[in-house]
């Protein structure tokens, strides 16, 4: 899979860059680095000015956006559930508009439910606004992934939540995609969680792409927008021996 | 006499202008929300053409009611003296809470769920209809509620020009000086008014527990 994209408007410039199959790419960047923007570009919720962003070998153009998108699963900072539906309608979302029948649907939403660590008999006719931030994201996983779809964007799924809680949800993500073996492209302007979930991270800075390493490599990166990241790392490491 | 005697007296006459003012009410909210709905919706996001709408619906509400029924009598096709004429203003006037609540109520929707609907794969029709519209319903109803009691009120006046309903018993009393005369009229319009408020009171709180 390739992605390949020039936007004049200087939100991503000149950004080229590839996900292999089962990588967890991360993009990581301060606010307004442009994250979120490529995110929204693979699933064309926004259209390149310039360039080309190939989704499975294909020029991403010639998708049709609804079925490149429910082709994607796209979970966002606050999960954007739809609060005038419990967590089981919410979690069959795409499955339903696929048209599954009714009994892989649901089955479908059980499977999805234990897989993210939410009892179907306690959760399933929940609304939205009887969770937690923690159970919100994971309804927003499930949902994500409910039609099996081959790639993930995530954007900021974590942000949101309070450091315990943000904590378990890393671990438990990061056992989950190393065993769904999907293609994630996963937002955050946390170093910590891009060095603890990505196969590769790749660092934006004001629409640019700095470097793409591996998370060991990343921390000896020469980059200097590279290295004020893993700065604000070490003194968060000082601080931390301090108290 | 009293108003209640008198009223008593006229049921059958009281009870074919009530009928008669809930029609005009009820053909002119059908119109007013046939055009407030698309519109409302079809406005989102537009800002330059929604404050032409709005503006445009806000300039017809300061019109005076008995004033804007003399202006469309002289209308070809939809004028004359009759309901008809009464209908088209009616809808006018409602027309502005439905549309400001519409357009306002779809877009207060928290933009995170529509994306997320959006990048879920839903059409815009199914972002409409599965996500926009019902959580915008209780604002939308609120709108609708507003526009038929306030329909119910100014539908009074349109006996002026021979449009009937309620409003004749008012005029009629006003001619002949007699106080219940005109409360066989305002006090069933009254009623109807504060029925309906209470009525789709009770449906939009049902609407927004859900």
């Amino acid at each position: 899979m390739t992605y390949r994209l020039r936007s004049g408007a200087s939100i991503i410039s000149g950004l080229n860059l590839q996900v292999p199959p089962g990588e967890t790419l991360v993009l990581l960047g301060r606010s307004g680095s442009g994250k979120t923007t490529v995110l929204k570009l693979i699933n064309r919720l926004l259209e390149p000015t310039e360039g080309e962003i190939f989704v499975a070998g294909r020029p991403s153009r010639s998708w049709d956006p609804i079925q490149l998108r429910r082709g994607i699963g796209y979970v966002i900072q606050d999960a954007g559930l739809f609060p005038h539906w419990t967590v089981e309608r919410n979690i069959a979302l795409v499955p339903r508009l696929e048209r599954w029948p009714e009994e892989r649907a649901q089955a479908r939403v059980r499977e999805m439910m234990s897989l993210v660590g939410l009892p179907p008999e306690e959760f399933a006719g929940r609304r939205p606004s009887a969770l937690s931030g923690g159970q919100k994201q994971r309804v927003g996983v499930a949902r994500a992934l409910a039609a099996d779809p081959p790639i993930l964007l995530m954007d900021e799924p974590f942000g949101a939540l309070d450091p315990i809680t943000r904590a378990d949800l890393q671990k438990e993500f990061r056992a989950l995609a190393t065993r769904l073996q999907k293609t994630i492209v996963f937002v955050t302007h946390d170093v910590r969680e891009a060095l603890f979930l990505g196969t590769r991270i790749a660092l934006l800075n004001q629409g640019r792409l700095v470097g793409v390493y591996a998370p060991a490599e990343f921390l000896k990166a020469t980059e200097p927008e590279i290295h004020e990241f893993v700065a604000s790392l070490e003194a968060g490491g000082l601080r931390e021996e301090a108290q | 006499m009293t108003w209640y005697d008198f009223l008593v007296q006229n049921r059958a006459e009281v009870w074919a202008r009530s009928v008669e003012h809930i029609g005009l009410v009820a053909a002119s909210m059908a119109i007013a929300l046939a055009i407030g709905l698309p519109l409302g919706i079809a406005i989102v996001g537009r800002a330059a053409l929604r404050r032409w709408v709005i503006g445009t619906a806000n300039v017809v509400q300061t019109i005076p009611s008995l004033a804007l029924f003399g202006f469309l009598i002289p209308v070809p096709w939809i004028g004359g003296v009759g309901a008809s004429t009464a209908i088209v203003a009616l809808a006018l006037y409602a027309l502005l809470p439905i549309l400001s609540n519409t357009s306002t109520g779809i877009a207060e929707v928290d933009p995170a769920v529509v994306e997320a609907a959006r990048g879920m794969g839903m059409t815009p029709g199914q972002v409409l209809w599965h996500v926009q519209l019902p959580l915008a319903a209780p604002v939308l109803l609120a709108g609708i509620r507003v526009a038929t009691v306030l329909c119910i009120g100014i539908t009074t006046i349109a006996a002026a020009i021979g449009a009937g309903g309620l409003g004749v018993f008012i005029f009629r009393g006003v001619a002949m000086v007699n106080n219940s005369v005109i409360l066989a009229g305002a006090i069933p319009a009254a009623f109807l008014a504060i029925a309906a408020d209470v009525a789709l009171g009770l449906f939009e709180r049902s609407i927004a527990r859900r």
